[in-house]
């Protein structure tokens, strides 16, 4: 704790990382405060002599339009760029969460379990970590209907894809801390293999999962950004970070500021992440004080 | 070795035919019908049968499978009105949309994405030793600190955003190059390597600080060897122990992870080629899952599976021949 409380880097990244989160979790009030919704067009503050660029200086930034307006529709940008954390966060999270079940379920089945289930079990982690995450994800998305409820679609199917790594770490830990006295003590005293796992390795497991998982939700943003870009993630008028840059590739010569404002948060958001992880791991696990792995 | 290249080939399709077959049934099961796409409007039963039919999605899925299967095996036969039209070996099928044979479809597309990613390969990998290199020489402190900015942001910056900034500074700011547009290595190199620039060098940012910073640790590690200490003792140059025994030992972990990281350059080309709009398998990919495009779909999808075990087996023989401690198992 004391280590984490000296790391600049650490501090830094977790300001902006907690300054985000509130970001997400206030999306509605922050957008009542500006006055705008995310869905609204204002058609009469574009200019259509050029195609629906932004009437104004960089991209329409007014006192109404705290960030300027969104080119082609005129929806303003704050809003939508609040709202898209929501979706940016909310998704990086639960895939994140997710991943972490599924990595520790398997992880300790696979370290505590016989010679027979760890051999399937790891033969399992491996094929999933040889997956193409971005190509089947793709396909995967692009065929379920669209009416299913989109965040929580993209959170499974990144967390489907995406578990392996945690149940390696897992495994590799479980297999350690299962050799130490104080388990052989729990057996010995009688304590099943489930009362084992959940009160002797749990804990032991809680530093290496907590710093890996803090360098999976940045990853699991780029991906979900990735899928929003390639026009598989939420659905319209939802907007999205990822979303929004994709829609930049068509403007970004008009309209700079629509690449600049929803990039410039995508890159600041995860680059606080990685330096939440980054300090985390230095702080937890000694042994890698090297930058990230 | 014979028996590890079997087993590890066994692996292979094993991991391929999992990945097929989890596409038949997700694509099975889903909701819209390739077929009514196809005929599409004012179709009627009779001709919404036949198009099924010429399609080979009226079969039970197993049995669509099967002739999958055999048609990657063998070749299969596919009927087209009053006639039959044969589908030569490793048969992915037809394009549903364009109605093209898939493996011709991915030869035409596969050119553009193997130069994406050697190009940016090679770029990351030179850019990535010689900054690894100096960093890990300690000749400049601020080298270090740069690196070490470039694993964390690098860690942090998606491909395509780097791609829009890059072309929002070189093409709209500065005016320095075109627009990427694809042209052939055969038809002009120069202008090949020109417009192919930005996405190497989108791609490159992040490969470039992972080696960097790997070459660095490398550097140090060997560094601090007895080996090293022996050979300053009988007063060898320093350029030359450099060269000759730190570099080599600090390239060693760089060698597998080129093999992998090329096989997963072409996976996330499907963002780079979008971003850039060339013309690859990625973009074939992305368009093809738009339209529901089923056999296109299926061969890319094993077209990079594909890749991704060649390349982890490619992988472990280059760390065996480099490093004579390791033993295949």
């Amino acid at each position: 704790m004391r280590a984490l409380r000296r790391d600049r880097g650490f501090l830094v990244g977790a300001a902006i990382a907690l300054l985000m989160i509130l970001v997400a979790a206030t999306a509605p009030l922050l957008a009542a405060a500006a006055g705008q919704d995310y869905t609204t067009y204002h058609d009469n503050l574009l200019d259509s002599a050029r195609g629906g660029v932004p009437l104004g200086r960089l991209g329409g930034i007014s006192g109404d339009h705290w960030l300027g307006l969104e080119p082609g529709t005129g929806r303003d940008l704050f809003a939508r760029v609040v709202y898209g954390a929501q979706v940016s966060l909310g998704v990086a999270v639960g895939a994140t969460i997710l991943e972490v079940l599924i990595g520790l379920l398997v992880g300790t089945a696979a370290g505590l379990g016989g010679r027979w289930a760890d051999g399937i079990l790891t033969r399992l982690v491996d094929l999933v970590l040889a997956l193409p995450i971005l190509v089947i994800a793709i396909s995967l998305l692009a065929i379920v209907p669209q009416d299913w409820p989109r965040p929580l679609l993209l959170a499974t199917v990144i967390a489907v894809l995406g578990w392996g790594g945690t149940a390696r770490i897992t495994r590799g830990e479980t297999l350690t801390l299962r050799t130490r006295d104080y388990v052989a003590a729990a057996r010995l005293s009688g304590a099943g293999w489930f009362r084992i796992a959940r009160r002797e390795i749990l804990p032991g497991l809680t530093a290496p999962v907590l710093t890996y998982a803090a360098l999976l939700l940045p990853t699991n943003m780029v991906v979900e950004a990735g899928l929003s870009f390639l026009g598989v993630g939420v659905r319209p008028p939802t907007p999205s970070w990822g979303q929004m840059l994709s829609t930049a590739t068509t403007w970004f010569r008009a309209d700079p500021m629509y690449v600049i404002i929803p990039g410039g948060l995508l890159f600041l958001t995860l680059l606080s992440f990685v330096l939440v992880a980054n300090g985390l791991r230095r702080a937890l696990d000694p042994r890698q004080s090297e930058v990230l792995r | 070795m014979i028996g590890y290249l079997a087993r590890r080939l066994g692996g292979a399709v094993l991991v391929l035919f999992g990945l097929s077959l989890l596409l038949y049934g997700l694509f099975y099961l889903a909701p819209s019908d390739p077929a009514v796409l196809t005929c599409g409007k004012g179709c009627t039963p009779e001709r919404l049968a036949e198009v099924r039919h010429a399609m080979g999605v009226d079969d039970p899925v197993f049995t669509q499978y099967r002739h999958f299967l055999e048609g990657i095996v063998a070749g299969r036969d596919y009927p087209a009105g009053p006639n039959t039209r044969h589908c030569p070996a490793p048969c992915l099928g037809y394009s549903f949309e364009t109605d093209q044979p898939v493996t011709a479809l991915l030869a035409d597309r596969l050119p553009v994405s193997a130069s994406l990613a050697f190009g940016a390969e090679v770029l990351s990998l030179v850019a990535g030793i010689g900054a690894g290199l100096l960093a890990g020489l300690r000749r400049y402190r601020w080298l270090d600190r740069v690196v070490n900015g470039l694993v964390l942001a690098g860690y942090a910056v998606p491909v395509f955003l780097v791609g829009l900034l890059l072309l929002l500074l070189f093409c709209v700011q500065l005016q320095w190059l075109p627009f990427p547009t694809y042209v052939p290595l055969t038809t002009d190199p120069l202008a090949w390597a020109q417009n192919l620039l930005l996405p190497w060098v989108a791609l490159a940012v992040i490969q470039t600080a992972a080696y960097a910073r790997l070459t660095r640790a490398g550097i140090q590690e060997t560094l601090a060897e007895d080996h090293i200490r022996t050979a300053r003792a009988y007063g060898l140059p320093e350029s030359r122990i450099v060269r000759r025994r730190a570099l080599r030992g600090a390239l060693l972990p760089l060698v597998t992870l080129t093999a992998i990281d090329l096989a997963a350059i072409m996976t996330s080309a499907v963002l780079t080629e979008t971003m850039f709009g060339l013309p690859g398998v990625g973009q074939l990919l992305v368009g093809a899952v738009n339209q529901i495009d089923l056999p296109v779909v299926v061969g890319v999808t094993l077209l990079t599976g594909l890749l991704i075990v060649i390349a982890n087996a490619v992988a472990d023989l280059l760390y065996a021949a480099v490093d004579p401690r390791v033993e295949l198992r």
